[in-house]
């Protein structure tokens, strides 16, 4: 098995789903950083079977709201001194932005350049958007 | 800076006032002739429009101000691909107020967000049409003394029908308001409507597909047009276009006081035979879709009678 050496301080984004690793990678954007980045994939986990996991090594701030959009199983581990120190709780985010396009053919989106695709919540329990244009729904 | 986007982008206190304002326009127009003098008014219609572009043009006339803009997407800059935002940032620095009409969902939305002025959604696709509501609120409350405590049927296109989806919108926050749905199978009411506004707010409603079997309880009855351009088929809109017809034998099934309107152009839908019925409003209501206009307009501007 691969050895990837526990974090000291940083963060660690667990139990997402196999194959969904590199997306979430682009969506925080973690290619922007730099500090230690760890992607590992197809991990073991007792729960799926397989599981993707992030590690971050340092001190830094990422906005994780977007994950509790792209899967609400997600877990977020804050790591001090080689110890969970917080898990962090994700819920869906009030405002995705650029996140999911809108699929309305007569939404002003479909022909206006350089629009950001904005979807509201309106929904937490049925995890359901809409366009905040034409208010078209997307069902997370 | 206020826009009015949504219907809902005004208070019920806002609405009153708007309507209250409109309803002295109504009666004093001549106290009101000079309150613009200055301003001009923007129209940037995308999409062909009789009734809106005139009435939002003859109220800013009304008022001394003045009127510059186009009427459909040919003889504006969106024909060499200028987008929306581009447009208003150089509409603000020409008028004072701008009124869109545009045939994309949220396009005036999008214009507020890059406006230095007042805009007002003059339609915007199949979506909303504010203005038109406050128009309906004017004859309604006109007609019945109030907005509660009423029953208020929707016929014809009410899946396309933008006038309708605002006017449900706006009366669902009225205590006692009713709501029967008549529309064809293929017309009704969107589902966020339905789950959004009107379930969620416990109002009761009825969903038929028959017109005369509902009509004796209705308070107001609101006619609409099957719009040929919210299809994308051709078969479809054939299909549906005749699927109400109001003529008098079923006016006679009509409470003696209950109102009839229509956001105009009608095709069909209400038959000639109907217009001198004392029940018939919406000729009135198109009348007045200039008083709210210039109502709201003045109240935008932030301009009042010296």
């Amino acid at each position: 098995m691969l050895n990837i050496d526990s974090l000291q301080k940083g963060i660690v984004i667990d139990h997402i789903e196999a194959g969904m690793g590199m997306k979430i990678y682009d969506l925080l954007k973690l290619d922007e950083l730099d500090c230690c980045v760890a992607l590992i994939k197809n991990a073991r986990s007792s729960k799926h079977g397989k599981k993707d996991i992030i590690k971050i090594e340092g001190d830094i701030t990422i906005d994780f709201e977007i994950l509790g959009f792209i899967d609400p199983n997600i877990t977020i581990d804050v790591i001090d001194d080689g110890k969970i120190v917080e898990k962090k709780k994700l819920v869906l985010p009030e405002v995705l932005t650029n996140v999911i396009k809108c699929k309305n053919p007569r939404c002003i989106t479909s022909i206006e350049e350089e629009i950001d695709h904005i979807f509201r919540l309106c929904d937490s329990e049925k995890r359901r958007y809409r366009c905040i244009y034409c208010e078209q729904e997307y069902q997370a | 800076m206020k826009h009015v986007i949504d219907p809902l982008d005004l208070s019920v206190e806002e609405i009153d006032n708007l309507l209250n304002l409109a309803d002295d326009i109504a009666a004093n127009p001549k106290k009101y002739a000079k309150v613009c003098e200055g301003k001009k008014l923007a129209t940037l219609f995308y999409e062909p429009s009789t009734r809106t572009r005139l009435s939002f043009e003859a109220a800013m006339l009304n008022m001394g101000g003045s009127v510059l803009g186009f009427s459909s997407a040919d003889s504006s800059s969106a024909s060499k691909g200028e987008s929306v935002a581009d447009t208003i940032r150089v509409v603000s620095g020409y008028a004072d107020i701008c009124a869109m009409r545009h045939p994309k969902e949220g396009a005036p939305m999008r214009a507020a967000r890059y406006s230095r002025i007042p805009v007002i959604n003059a339609g915007d696709g199949g979506h909303q049409h504010p203005t038109q509501t406050l128009t309906d609120l004017m004859t309604i409350r006109r007609k019945k003394h109030t907005l509660g405590g009423l029953t208020i049927g929707l016929c014809g296109d009410l899946k396309f029908g933008r006038t309708v989806h605002s006017l449900i919108k706006s009366l669902a926050r009225y205590d006692g308001v009713r709501f029967i749905l008549i529309s064809p199978e293929e017309l009704r009411v969107p589902d966020y409507i339905l789950e959004e506004v009107i379930k969620a707010k416990n109002i009761p409603y009825q969903e038929v597909v028959d017109l005369e079997e509902v009509i004796g309880e209705l308070d107001i009855l609101y006619m609409t047009r099957v719009q040929k351009e919210r299809f994308f088929n051709e078969e479809d809109y054939v299909r549906l276009k005749d699927s109400y017809i109001l003529t008098e034998a079923k006016m006679k099934k009509a409470k003696p006081d209950m109102a009839v309107l229509h956001p105009l152009p009608r095709v069909n839908e209400i038959a000639l035979e109907v217009d001198d019925d004392p029940r018939a409003a919406y000729f009135e209501q198109a009348q007045n879709g200039v008083y709210v206009r210039m109502a709201l307009m003045m109240t935008l501007l932030g301009v009042e009678v010296c």
